[in-house]
C-alpha cells in the first residue's frame, strides 16, 4: 500500500480547473495529468498561479470550475484521512508551534497510518526518510532551534515518511544550499523511480531542467506549455514568459538556462 | 535526562505533591485532624471498619461536610483549568493562550452573574453552570475568530482581544453589581476574586464529571493537537479535520472553564503556568502534557487553597488573588525570556 508500483498510470487528473477570486482567474482552465513514476516540475514567474495550482491538485483548494481526481476518486469525495494516505504535501511555510524534537516531527508524518496495516512500515519509512534528507544527526534536537535549511530538510523528511503515492513539493529547495538542493531533487527523482508521482514547484529553471521528466510552464494562470524540459524550456519561450532574455545551453541532453547578463544598460 | 526519565520523575513528583496537598488540606484548619484519622475515616466510608477512624462526630463532619468537598472541588477545578489551558494553547498554537488571560473566564463570570442577578432558576444548580458555559463559549469564539488570520495566531491581536473582552466583561459585571441586590452583589464579588469556600458535594457532582469527560476527550484528541503544531495546512495534509477539531476544542475549553468559573469564580493563570512548566519538563507532546497538566493543576489549586485559608488566621483569602500573585510574575518571566531569545513577540 505504501508505494504503488503502477508506473505510468495517471494518479492525478485535473480537468479544466479554474480558480476565480474577485473576477480574476488565478488559475484559468488548466487540464493536466500526473502519472506514477514521473517527476513533474511546475515552473513559471512569480504570481503565475503555481502554488494555487498545486493547492488545487493536492485537494487544499476547491476549484471554481473543473474537477480533480486522485487514484480514480473525485478528490472532494475523500475524507481527510483517506486523502492523507494518497498524497503528501511539503508547504513553503514550516513553522512548528511547540519545541517538538526532530524525531517527533518526522514521526508525525506516519500519523495517517495509525491503526492501519500501514503502521508496520513506520520504522522503515522513518529511517528511509531520515537517510534521504541527511538529518540523522539532528534527531534529538528541538525543531524550533534549527536553522532554516535544517527545518526545510526535516519537514521534507516528515513528508517522505508519510509514504503517499503522490508527493507535492512546493519550493523544496528555496532555503537550501547548493548541495542540499541537489540532494532534494535527487530524492524527488528516487521517489519517482519507486513509482510515485512527484510534483515539484521550483524557481530554478536549470534545476527543473536537470531533474524533471516533464515540465509544466505556467503563465498568467494558464498552462503555457508542457513536455520534456528540452521541449518546454526554449530560449524563445522563457524569454517571452519571464520578460528576460536568456541563453539555453544543453548539457547531457538537459537544458541549462542562463539570463543574458549585460543585455540591459547597467 | 532523557524525556522518558523526565516523564517518570515528573509523574512521581506530581503524585507526591498531590497526595501531600490533599493530606495537608484535610489536616490543617481551625480543627486539626491527624493523618491517621483521615485515613481511618476514608476506610470506614469505604466499608472497612478500623481503629483509626475518628470517634468524634465533629471531626467526622468537618472532614466530610467541609474539607473533603472543598478538596475534591479544588482538584476538579484545577484540573479543568489546566486542561482548558493546554487545549487552548494547542488550537492557538501559542503558549500564552489561557482562559483567564484572553477573557474566557471573565466571559463565563459575566454569564454566571447574569444568571444570578436576573434570577434564572429553571435548571437549579445547573443554571449558573449553563450560563457560565454560554458566556465562556461566546468569549472563546470571539477570541478565536478575531485573533486568527491565515491559520496563524497573531500574539499581539490575541492579547489585545483578551484586553477588550476583559474590559467588556468587566463593564458587564460592574453593571450587574450596580443593578443587583445585596445578595447578588456579594456573589458577584466572590466570582471576581475566586474562592473554593463553601464548596458542596452537590456542586462537586457537576464539576467533577464534566472535568473527567473533558480530560478524556482532550487526551483522545492529543495526537491531533500534536499535528496541529505543524500549522493548520500541514495538519490537514496529515488527515486532521482541522475545522471539526477547532470547533470541538472551543466547546471543550468553554465547558471546562465555564464549569470551573460557575462554582469557584475566576482563578486565573492556572492554565498558563501549569502546562508551561510541564512542557519544559517533559516536552510538548500533548497526551502526556494534558494528563500531567490535569494532575499538576489539581495539586497547584490544592496548595494555593491551603495557603488561602491558613495564611491569615481565621480568614479565607480569595484563591484567585493568590494564583494571580504567582501568575503575574510568571507572565513577566515568559515575556522576558521570549525577548531575550527572539526580541519579543511580534
Amino acid at each position: 500500500m505504501s508505494a504503488p508500483k503502477t508506473s505510468g498510470s495517471p494518479t492525478i487528473v485535473a480537468t479544466g480547473v479554474s480558480v476565480v477570486i474577485e473576477a480574476r482567474a488565478i488559475v484559468d482552465d488548466v487540464s493536466i495529468e500526473i502519472r506514477g513514476g514521473e517527476l513533474l516540475a511546475l515552473v513559471g514567474p512569480n504570481g503565475a498561479g503555481k502554488s494555487t495550482l498545486l493547492s488545487i491538485l493536492s485537494g487544499d483548494v476547491r476549484p471554481t470550475r473543473g474537477s480533480v481526481t486522485i487514484a480514480g476518486h473525485d478528490i472532494r469525495s475523500l475524507r481527510h484521512l483517506e486523502l492523507a494516505r494518497l498524497r503528501s504535501v511539503l508547504t513553503q511555510e514550516n513553522q512548528v508551534s511547540f519545541p517538538f524534537t526532530v524525531n517527533e516531527v518526522v514521526e508525525m508524518g506516519r500519523s495517517p497510518w495509525a491503526k492501519t496495516a500501514g503502521r508496520d512500515d513506520d520504522a522503515g519509512a522513518i529511517a528511509a526518510a531520515v537517510r534521504a534528507t541527511d538529518i540523522g544527526h539532528l534527531g534529538e534536537r528541538r525543531y524550533t532551534s534549527l536553522s532554516g535549511g535544517e527545518k526545510a530538510r526535516v519537514s521534507l523528511a516528515r513528508v517522505l515518511a508519510q509514504s503517499a503515492g503522490t508527493v507535492f513539493l512546493d519550493e523544496p529547495t528555496a532555503a537550501l544550499d547548493l548541495r542540499h538542493q541537489e540532494d532534494v531533487m535527487r530524492t524527488a527523482r528516487a521517489l519517482a523511480a519507486e513509482g510515485r508521482a512527484v510534483v515539484v514547484v521550483v524557481h530554478d529553471l536549470s534545476l527543473a531542467g536537470a531533474y524533471a521528466d516533464r515540465v509544466a510552464l505556467i503563465a498568467d494562470g494558464r498552462l503555457e506549455s508542457t513536455g520534456t524540459p528540452l521541449e518546454v524550456l526554449t530560449a524563445e519561450r522563457v524569454e517571452r514568459v519571464y520578460g528576460l532574455p536568456v541563453e539555453v545551453i544543453v548539457t547531457n541532453t538537459r537544458p541549462v538556462i542562463l539570463p543574458v547578463r549585460g543585455a540591459f544598460p547597467a | 535526562m532523557t524525556r522518558t526519565a523526565r516523564g517518570v520523575t515528573l509523574s512521581i513528583v506530581l503524585v507526591v505533591a498531590l497526595v501531600v496537598a490533599v493530606l495537608l488540606s484535610a489536616m490543617v484548619g481551625q480543627l486539626a485532624v491527624t493523618p491517621a484519622e483521615i485515613v481511618g475515616s476514608l476506610l470506614r466510608a469505604a466499608g472497612v471498619p478500623n481503629d483509626w477512624a475518628p470517634g468524634d462526630q465533629i471531626i467526622e463532619s468537618t472532614l466530610w461536610v467541609v474539607r473533603f468537598p472543598r478538596i475534591v472541588m479544588g482538584l476538579a477545578v484545577g484540573a479543568a483549568l489546566a486542561v482548558a489551558g493546554s487545549v487552548m494553547q494547542a488550537i492557538f498554537g501559542n503558549p500564552l493562550a489561557e482562559p483567564g488571560v484572553v477573557g474566557v473566564s471573565s466571559g463565563a463570570a459575566l454569564g454566571a452573574a447574569a444568571a444570578i442577578v436576573f434570577g434564572v432558576t429553571a435548571l437549579g444548580s445547573w443554571n449558573i453552570a449553563l450560563f457560565a458555559f454560554v458566556g465562556g463559549l461566546l468569549a472563546t469564539l470571539l477570541v478565536y475568530f478575531v485573533s486568527r488570520a491565515n491559520g496563524r495566531t497573531e500574539v499581539v491581536t490575541l492579547l489585545l482581544t483578551g484586553i477588550a473582552i476583559n474590559a467588556f466583561a468587566g463593564a458587564g459585571l460592574a453593571f450587574l453589581l450596580f443593578a443587583g441586590d445585596t445578595a447578588s452583589r456579594e456573589q458577584i464579588t466572590f466570582w471576581q476574586l475566586g474562592s473554593l469556600n463553601g464548596s458542596l458535594w452537590r456542586e462537586v457532582g457537576i464539576v467533577a464529571p464534566i472535568m473527567i469527560v473533558g480530560l478524556v476527550v482532550a487526551v483522545l484528541l492529543g495526537r491531533q493537537y500534536d499535528l496541529l503544531a505543524l500549522g493548520e495546512r500541514n495538519a490537514r495534509h496529515l488527515g486532521v479535520n482541522v475545522e471539526a477539531l477547532r470547533v470541538g476544542s472551543i466547546v471543550l475549553v468553554a465547558l471546562l472553564t465555564g464549569v470551573a468559573v460557575a462554582f469557584c469564580g475566576i482563578i486565573a493563570f492556572v492554565g498558563l503556568v501549569v502546562p508551561h512548566v510541564i512542557r519544559m519538563a517533559i516536552g510538548p507532546s500533548h497526551r502526556p502534557l494534558i494528563i500531567a497538566s490535569a494532575v499538576g493543576g489539581g495539586a497547584l489549586i490544592s496548595f494555593a487553597d491551603l495557603i488561602a485559608r491558613t495564611v491569615v488566621p481565621g480568614a479565607d483569602l480569595p484563591i484567585g488573588m493568590l494564583t494571580s500573585l504567582i501568575g503575574g510574575p510568571f507572565f513577566f518571566y515568559l515575556l522576558f525570556r521570549q525577548r531575550k531569545r527572539s526580541g519579543g513577540w511580534a
